[in-house]
């Protein structure tokens, strides 16, 4: 094991006590019901009314009726501050006059709006199209421009992406470059178009002119975002620890600095060694400011750091629902557990020569039986080199016999080059048979 | 009868040396369409030649006579003749008219299975096949007409001996196509499953414009066997398979290639299941039983995994892990295994555990190294076989005059040369 020297003295008696829970620490943040108000105070924009609508149709799968009327009722509010007709209708639907009179369609206000907008089109198309004819380069991109955002407030996402996209053609500095760019990869990620994410993050990333730390901590999000949802994890994992503390709340329309620690630490977790680990999570101080808005997930992988899994998995227990609520996390939660879980289970057995699964079972909070299998799978996956005892409920390190396993590849390479070898010396013939039986029919 | 009896006479004389036998060849050639016009007189003829002495002769006399379709009582005469025939005749002199010799060799195993006898042709088609080889390298029609009366016969031993040599000759595609897929299922019913594997493969990947029965026939009985012998199967077949084969047998194997994806989830109720559905399907192509095996490989092989897992675990345990219905099923299956020689294991009954114990061989053993030096020459000597066969194709004069004109168009470096050199 690498880069633990300062653990590995005590490290025995820790993990004897790693069971029990008699160690002065802090009580565990319990997984209380998500804190709505606080959660969506986090995001502004449309990803806000997204969010809560997410949040709303998982609560409504589980029934959670409470916290489904909250979601949308705070949903409403937010659509009613802005345009989107389109859906107030479908969260009016949702609510179902469960709320009262204060929510139900208010056909007034959508037909108002309605108009405004047809209005507003009008008179941006005419911009528009005045601006072409005298073709002024900067007029027309800000025509399209303006167009993208009055789509894109009007919930039309794909009219509004092609809108943004077809500024490109009149950028004439980097920096409207990079506008188009970072607007298109709003839109896409609102679309949950991942690919264009990327394209356009590796566009911006090219433009010839620096850019400032708010914008490349921008665009870090935004490709460990689309790592993520591509189940690149370890990519993802590095993006968002390379995501400058600049970011701050500059970017809520799209992720806030909590879901940076959180993504950020869960992937790493899941994927990264332990070095890894320790240079690019624990020690790095850019990440640390981000891990200190979420001290669920800082603790968590300091406990899988020191080897106090049991704790650690409890941690993840606990943030488990709340993760589930996350519009972009939840799909991967369940694969990111899975693959912390194995790396707990194979660090643990890593450095002993036999370890003693009622131990072991105790440091992971679970049944002998269960670790059985969890071990089997790992080591049928060859993940684990060992084998278990199961009489005496004992894991046994396998150390490969080197002198052996050559032999036997060395034979079984010798046995594949006589077969390949014969065969195609086989085909061969049959071929320049056949090749000679044809040219003579040529002749 | 004037002619015939000149015939007679002139084979009589002129059987001796091989200038003689050469002419005689030639008279023979066109006295041959006037033999066939009345084969009914020919047969007592055979009686006034010795088939060791006057070979050719009695070849095309032998030839000509034989008609088909036969009786039952017909060829009840005519197999001993036939039989005794290849066993006493010259290998030289039937050199000479290799295919009379080979439709003499068919007739013989066409009345031997209708006979319904097929166990008396083996041995003379053996000897006969052996007559006609040049070189043990090279396949004759014969081997697949061999391997056929084998598997009729059930005598899949002898037919093993001939699947030793190694063959790399082939005149006919469809002479190898046979050969390996009959060998393949002399090998199968034999349990060698690499070597079938091996017979099967080569049938699956060798060069082919069109798609025919026996390679889809053999593609099936592959897909079987390396469930069997390694448990897991690729449906992509390697680069070097024709096109053909690889954009289309699978089309035609979908039951086998459902049952390899069933395979692989490890689940053997559902494997079952499976082939409880497609019973049918299976026994229609007579791989009902290489089926079960399949089934049955499953079990084995889960036991295997549990070795690599495990260093002690209860019957009880195995018996859940692997599906069986009791401990006591488990343990006929682990002890079978281990006297086989699958698994290294002792069971301890007295508390109904099973100890797996790591391989035992160490490569240490005076025969171990043997082996090894054996099957270093042998590869050496493949080498060396590569090395001319390579050299060879690099003379070849139809290679070079292809590959010479595809080289003209894609190499810049010929541009250079003045245009007289060009080949």
């Amino acid at each position: 094991m690498e880069g633990d020297d300062e653990t590995s003295g005590p490290m025995i008696d820790e993990i004897y006590a790693n069971g029990d829970d008699n160690r002065p620490r802090k009580p565990i943040y319990s997984g209380d019901q998500l804190d709505i108000e606080v959660y969506a105070s986090l995001y502004t924009g449309r990803t806000k009314i997204m969010r809560l609508l997410f949040v709303a149709d998982r609560c409504g799968e589980k029934n959670n009726t409470a916290m489904q009327l909250e979601a949308l009722r705070m949903a409403f509010d937010e659509i009613k501050k802005g345009e989107n007709t389109q859906l107030f209708r479908e969260v009016v639907q949702k609510i179902d006059g469960r709320l009262g009179s204060g929510y139900d369609l208010d056909v007034a206000w959508a037909e108002n709006v309605d108009r405004r907008a047809e209005a507003k089109k009008e008179k941006l198309e005419n911009e528009l199209n005045a601006y072409r004819t005298n073709l002024i380069k900067e007029s027309i991109r800000m025509g399209y421009n303006d167009f993208g955002d009055f789509y894109y407030a009007h919930g039309q996402l794909g009219d509004a992406f092609k809108s943004y996209v077809r500024t490109r053609d009149y950028c004439t500095t980097s920096k409207h470059i990079i506008h188009m760019c970072m607007s298109a990869i709003l839109v896409s990620i609102e679309m949950g178009q991942f690919t264009h994410v990327t394209s356009y993050v590796s566009k911006a990333e090219q433009a010839p002119e620096s850019l400032d730390t708010i914008t490349v901590a921008k665009l870090r999000c935004a490709a460990g975002l689309a790592n993520l949802e591509a189940k690149k994890y370890k990519l993802a994992a590095r993006k968002f620890l390379e995501t400058g503390p600049e970011l701050g709340s500059h970017y809520n329309e799209v992720i806030a600095p909590q879901d940076v620690a959180t993504y950020g630490g869960l992937c790493a977790l899941a994927t990264f060694d332990r070095t890894e680990l320790k240079n690019k999570v624990i020690d790095n101080l850019n990440f640390r400011n981000f891990l200190e808005l979420v001290p669920e997930v800082r603790e968590l992988i300091n406990d899988f750091y020191s080897s106090h899994y049991a704790s650690c998995l409890e941690y993840l227990g606990n943030l488990k629902a709340n993760l589930l609520l996350d519009i972009h996390l939840h799909d991967h939660v369940m694969t990111l557990y899975d693959q912390i879980r194995h790396k707990a289970l194979i660090q643990y057995t890593h450095p002993f020569v036999s370890v003693d699964l009622n131990m072991m079972a105790n440091a992971f909070k679970t049944t002998v039986a269960g670790l059985e299998k969890e071990l089997e799978a790992l080591i049928t996956d060859n993940q684990i080199q060992a084998r278990i005892d199961s009489h005496n409920k004992i894991l046994y390190a396998r150390h490969a016999d080197q002198r052996n396993a050559t032999f036997q590849r060395v034979l079984e390479t010798g046995r594949e080059f006589d077969r390949d070898v014969r065969s195609m010396l086989l085909r061969s013939n049959i071929l320049k048979h056949e090749y000679n039986v044809r040219a003579s029919r040529k002749l | 009868m004037e002619p015939l009896q000149a015939l007679i006479t002139q084979i009589q004389g002129l059987s001796s040396s091989a200038s003689d036998i050469s002419r005689l060849h030639s008279i023979l050639k066109q006295a041959d369409s006037s033999l066939r016009s009345d084969p009914d007189r020919l047969s007592p003829l055979l009686s006034n030649l010795d088939p060791s002495l006057h070979s050719l002769g009695f070849l095309f006399i032998l030839e000509a006579s034989l008609v088909f379709p036969v009786s039952k009582q017909q060829a009840e005469i005519s197999v001993p003749i036939i039989t005794r025939f290849i066993s006493a005749c010259s290998a030289e002199q039937i050199r000479l008219a290799p295919d009379k010799f080979i439709s003499v060799c068919k007739t013989l195993k066409d009345q031997v299975t209708l006979l319904e006898a097929p166990i008396r042709g083996v041995a003379p088609m053996l000897t006969a096949l052996r007559k006609l080889q040049v070189s043990t390298e090279r396949l004759t029609p014969l081997h697949s007409e061999f391997l056929l009366l084998c598997l009729l016969a059930k005598c899949y031993k002898t037919g093993l001996s001939i699947l030793e040599d190694d063959i790399f000759e082939v005149d006919q595609p469809r002479d190898l196509f046979l050969y390996c897929y009959y060998g393949g299922m002399i090998c199968i019913g034999q349990k060698h499953f690499p070597k079938a594997l091996d017979l099967l493969h080569n049938v699956v990947t060798a060069p082919m414009s069109t798609l025919n029965a026996i390679a889809v026939e053999a593609y099936k009985k592959y897909i079987l066997v390396s469930l069997i012998r390694h448990g897991q199967f690729s449906t992509s077949l390697p680069k070097y398979s024709s096109s053909v084969a690889q954009r289309n047998l699978k089309n035609f194997c979908q039951p086998y290639i459902e049952l390899a994806n069933s395979y692989g989830t490890g689940k053997i109720a559902e494997l079952e299941e499976y082939v409880q559905a497609n019973t049918n399907k299976f026994e229609s192509d007579n791989n009902l039983g290489l089926v079960k095996q399949v089934v049955s490989s499953m079990y084995k092989r889960n036991i295997q995994r549990l070795t690599q897992t495990y260093l002690t675990l209860s019957l009880q345990d195995i018996a859940n892990t692997v599906q069986l219905n009791s401990p006591k099923g488990a343990e006929m299956h682990v002890l079978q295994m281990i006297q086989d020689g699958e698994i290294y294991a002792t069971i301890n009954q007295k508390d109904g555990m099973v100890r797996f114990l790591e391989d035992p061989e160490q490569y240490k053993t005076c025969e171990m190294i043997e082996h090894i030096d054996s099957s270093i020459q042998r590869v050496m000597a493949l080498s060396r076989k590569l090395a001319t066969m390579d050299e060879q194709i690099s003379c070849d004069h139809l290679y070079l005059s292809k590959a010479g004109r595809e080289r003209q168009r894609y190499d810049f470096d010929d541009f250079d040369v003045p245009t007289r050199f060009n080949i």
